[in-house]
């Protein structure tokens, strides 16, 4: 089925620099997908279980969140908590009878890099396969 | 505290299934400790219910409130304030506040959020291991202060058992032979002979064989 996803990106400002780059145009010319709205906070850490189902809530096909390494966040812990957090909803969404695909944690370097688009285009094919959310039925 | 655990949302979502409005009613006492059913989850267990029923195809309006404790007459009075807004109460107290609004207010219907499993303490960050079985017979002094009712599996009174290896219980490798430690414990204190000591048969009617339990304190009845 094709369709348009809409699809949250819940990011660390160390891991969404490239959104800032070339006054905010460098994720569009690498081809970062139009249908990611992109939430930028201070840490993932601070991400919460209520926040990510609140995304689905208004109506996000899929929600990813990108946070720094496991080992190596600039904030010691915060995406190792964020990663527990989406696990939490993965298995709240699959209790519903909803894929857990649907959710999903990255853990990349700071900075710039290409793996940002990369799991950018890698999430919105995803979401596509498995369609539109069933909760906007 | 007492720890509980969310119950699965198939079973909570059949309990609204008919409701067109319900409020989730967090309890701010040993369940908000245990992050099983405080106002945090009380709001995850909001949007949950409403993404579950949006998925049935069915709207509901559902909101979260929260009580400084669900057992305890002066509090459970405050849900007079909703009183005829909302088809039912989904409580994320333990048993006993589900208890208690049922038995206060008898035209309010209440559902349980959650399953009450025990009484326990936080041994780690995220992890709670039963600690006490609320018997009415403590025998704590006895044993090291360690419960050979709560923690042994066969809650034996003249331990071990015969079963544990290594200082393990039988029943999973993860489970400390409680026993062994009573013994370990007492000989750390040089009461060791406190083992040779026969417990007798136990009456076993303060533990709730006797029926619902009851303390009555005339000294602060008015």
């Amino acid at each position: 089925m094709s369709f348009d996803p809409a699809i949250t990106l819940f990011s660390c400002h160390y891991t969404s620099q490239q959104s800032c780059s070339e006054e905010g145009k460098e994720l569009e010319q690498l081809g970062f997908p139009e249908s990611i709205n992109l939430v930028r906070m201070p840490c993932t850490g601070k991400l919460q279980v209520r926040t990510l189902l609140q995304a689905f809530e208004d109506g996000a096909d899929g929600v990813y969140v990108v946070g720094c390494p496991v080992v190596g966040c600039h904030n010691a812990k915060g995406s190792e908590r964020a990663a527990k957090r989406v696990e939490v909803v993965r298995s709240a969404l699959e209790e519903l009878g909803v894929e857990g695909g649907r959710v999903q944690m990255y853990h990349l370097p700071r900075g710039l890099h290409p793996e940002f688009v990369e799991k950018g285009k890698e999430m919105e094919n995803r979401i596509r396969d498995l369609g539109p959310s069933p909760f906007k039925s | 505290m007492i720890i509980a655990e969310r119950k699965p949302m198939a079973e909570i979502l059949e309990m609204v299934e008919d409701c067109e409005k319900v409020l989730v009613l967090a309890c701010r006492g040993c369940v908000t400790v245990c992050s099983a059913g405080g106002e945090r989850e009380a709001d995850i267990l909001s949007s949950l219910i409403r993404l579950g029923m949006k998925k049935a195809g069915k709207s509901i309006e559902v909101s979260t409130a929260s009580l400084v404790r669900q057992c305890d007459r002066e509090y459970v009075a405050e849900i007079d304030q909703w009183d005829g807004e909302y088809d039912a109460i989904v409580s994320t107290a333990c048993g006993v506040g589900v208890n208690f609004i049922s038995n206060l207010r008898k035209d309010t219907m209440v559902y349980p959020a959650l399953n009450t499993t025990f009484f326990g303490g936080s041994a780690e960050q995220g992890e709670w291991t039963e600690q006490c079985a609320g018997c009415g017979d403590c025998v704590l002094h006895l044993t090291g202060g360690l419960c050979p009712v709560a923690r042994c599996a066969k809650s034996l009174m003249n331990g071990p058992c015969g079963g544990s290896v290594d200082g393990r219980c039988e029943i999973r490798k993860d489970v400390e032979c409680i026993w062994q430690s009573i013994h370990d414990r007492l000989g750390s204190f040089d009461r060791s002979a406190q083992m040779e000591v026969i417990a007798p048969i136990r009456d076993w009617s303060t533990a709730g064989h006797g029926g619902p339990r009851k303390v009555v304190r005339d000294d602060l009845t008015v």
